[in-house]
């Protein structure tokens, strides 16, 4: 199961001042044993909202609002991501409790929530793989 | 905290650790069996302490400082029963006692590494190097391992159990191959990988369903693997093939459980990420600069599928291409079928039938039914019924798929129908 590790924006961030260079390595070490435990699928940082749009659409049915950044309220704002791919929710949690503190002066937050996923149900009959890319392959030619 | 959410959290802790911990301590006693006896001693106290005292900051420092506590007495009881041994004139090497501190230093990388390379050991059979691997890397129990394989439960654990003496009284040592060994020792991991993966992906016995636990695991292995081994195109190569397969989990089986083929697969469901991460590894194995292996070139292949954007926008020419590749590192009657259809879809059947007409007097492939079936479809492609139903026909005695040999037998009947009019 999937599950996002959402880091919540702050006033420092917003305001586009960089990370100290040892936050900057614990993210980095974080990151590289999140790979080396073959769980992480994604991590990005996002750049201050003064650069960003929102879309809103107060009136349903209605044509769109879009406003420009920067937004209000920094820790309703988000400033990075980390997905990862893990067994249980107490897998994800652990991970989460894991990550450094992302911003230091007492602002760090992080939310994790869990990606909607459908359930993966599979069944199959005891074949190679390569007969199931062969069987692909000529149900297109039976239909060309 | 409530004795079950510590279980539970202690089991998300075990995930994370266990690999790590069993690795390291193997590279202490030299011998996984007893490693992993060791970890699950440490477990097993965690389970009595830290429903009270509460989980320690670094649990996995606490787990290792306590099985490493538990390795040294056992190392100092070898070596006084060693002793005696030398006294009566009967030597073991069985154990030595290692510089510990420096032997507990090293990269956990390469302890996972010589872990992977002793489960996959080509001394076990491939049920057990599956069974051990899933067990002493992905951390599952027997019961989550008896449960993704269909089997009993004992079954696993009798397995295992096996597994672990014969890698003991083979006395394999716990090291990364190097030289020419490293390329068959390598592709017995990988060869392990991806049959859990197919497991999960393709085979399952019978009507039951089951959640593609193996599919994760392999998944989840190789990620490890490409971040260990990451001078080993084919590790990449495999990463690859199964980031994309995973893609299109979703839409490979239909509501009511039956299979999609990738033709009438909705493509804007196959999920993008694990697309790109696919491409990212393929583009990994392919910088390397050396020849692709048969991996690499399957995912390759996948590839193709997974970059057009419809069907009718593959591009034929570039998977027959790639399946000539195939063929050359991998020779195969499935893959030169594979190329023949790729071929007829590239450049029109007439030349696909060429490639499978040169097969039928291959004897190997006398009982092949899917020779027969490529051939029936490849024929009324150039107007030759009748030829074709007898193909079909051939092709349906031959299969062991009842929902194939009905397929079959219809197409066989709509060729006898097109024949007479």
């Amino acid at each position: 199961m999937r599950f996002m590790m959402i880091v919540k924006a702050t006033r420092h961030s917003e305001a586009g001042i960089k990370p100290t260079r040892e936050l900057v390595d614990a993210m980095k070490a974080y990151n590289e044993e999140l790979a080396k435990a073959g769980v992480l699928l994604a991590a990005e940082g996002l750049q201050p909202s003064s650069g960003g749009l929102r879309i809103s659409y107060p009136i349903p049915g209605g044509m769109p609002n879009v406003t420009a950044g920067p937004f209000e309220e920094a820790n309703e704002l988000i400033a990075g991501f980390t997905l990862i791919d893990v067994k249980s929710e107490e897998e994800a949690y652990e991970w989460a409790i894991r990550m450094p503190d992302p911003h230091g002066f007492g602002e760090g937050e992080i939310e994790l929530r869990q990606v909607f996923e459908a359930a993966e149900l599979i069944r199959d009959p005891r074949i190679l793989a390569m007969e199931a890319d062969l069987r692909d392959q000529i149900d297109m030619i039976n239909k060309k | 905290m409530t004795d079950t959410a510590a279980h539970r959290t202690i089991d998300a802790i075990w995930r994370i650790e266990s690999a790590k911990l069993i690795a390291g301590l193997a590279r202490m006693v030299r011998d996984v069996g007893i490693a992993e006896d060791l970890a699950q001693d440490a477990l097993v106290i965690a389970l009595e302490k830290w429903p009270d005292t509460g989980i320690p900051d670094n649990p996995g420092a606490w787990l290792m400082a306590t099985a490493k506590r538990r390795a040294i007495d056992l190392l100092r009881r070898n070596k006084m029963r060693d002793r005696k041994y030398e006294e009566i004139g009967r030597g073991s090497d069985l154990y030595t006692e290692p510089d510990l501190e420096s032997v507990m230093d090293g990269e956990i990388g390469d302890d996972l590494l010589r872990l992977i390379f002793t489960t996959c050991h080509p001394v076990l059979s491939q049920e057990a190097r599956v069974a051990l691997t899933l067990r002493l890397l992905g951390g599952l129990t027997t019961d989550e391992i008896a449960h993704a394989f269909l089997v009993a439960e004992s079954t696993v654990a009798q397995r295992i159990v096996r597994a672990k003496k014969t890698l003991s009284a083979a006395r394999v040592p716990f090291e990364v191959p190097v030289g020419d060994e490293l390329k068959d020792r390598l592709s017995s991991v990988l060869e392990v990988i991806y049959l859990m993966f197919n497991e999960g992906y393709t085979a399952t016995a019978g009507e039951n369903w089951i959640r593609p636990l193996l599919c994760q695991e392999a998944l989840r292995l190789g990620r490890i693997l490409a971040e260990i081994a990451t001078a080993e195109p084919e590790v990449h190569g495999l990463v690859a093939l199964m980031e994309i397969q995973s893609s299109r989990f979703k839409t490979r089986v239909s509501p009511v459980g039956e299979p999609i083929l990738l033709m009438d697969q909705n493509r804007a469901l196959w999920d993008q990420l694990l697309i790109r991460r696919g491409l990212a590894a393929l583009e990994r194995a392919q910088k390397l600069g050396r020849p692709l292996g048969p991996y690499a070139l399957q995912a390759a292949i996948s590839s193709c599928h997974a970059q057009a954007r419809t069907a009718s926008e593959t591009d034929w020419a570039r998977i027959a291409a790639l399946y000539e590749a195939l063929s050359r590192v991998t020779p195969s009657p499935v893959v030169e079928l594979n190329r023949a259809v790729a071929i007829s879809m590239a450049f029109g059947p007439e030349f696909g039938l060429q490639i499978v007409d040169a097969l039928t007097s291959e004897p190997s492939l006398k009982e092949y039914h899917l020779l027969p079936s490529v051939r029936g479809d490849l024929l009324v492609k150039v107007g030759r019924v009748v030829e074709a139903r007898e193909e079909f026909e051939r092709a349906a005695s031959l299969t062991g798929n009842e929902r194939e040999r009905e397929l079959l037998l219809r197409r066989a009947a709509e060729c006898a129908a097109n024949g007479y009019l």
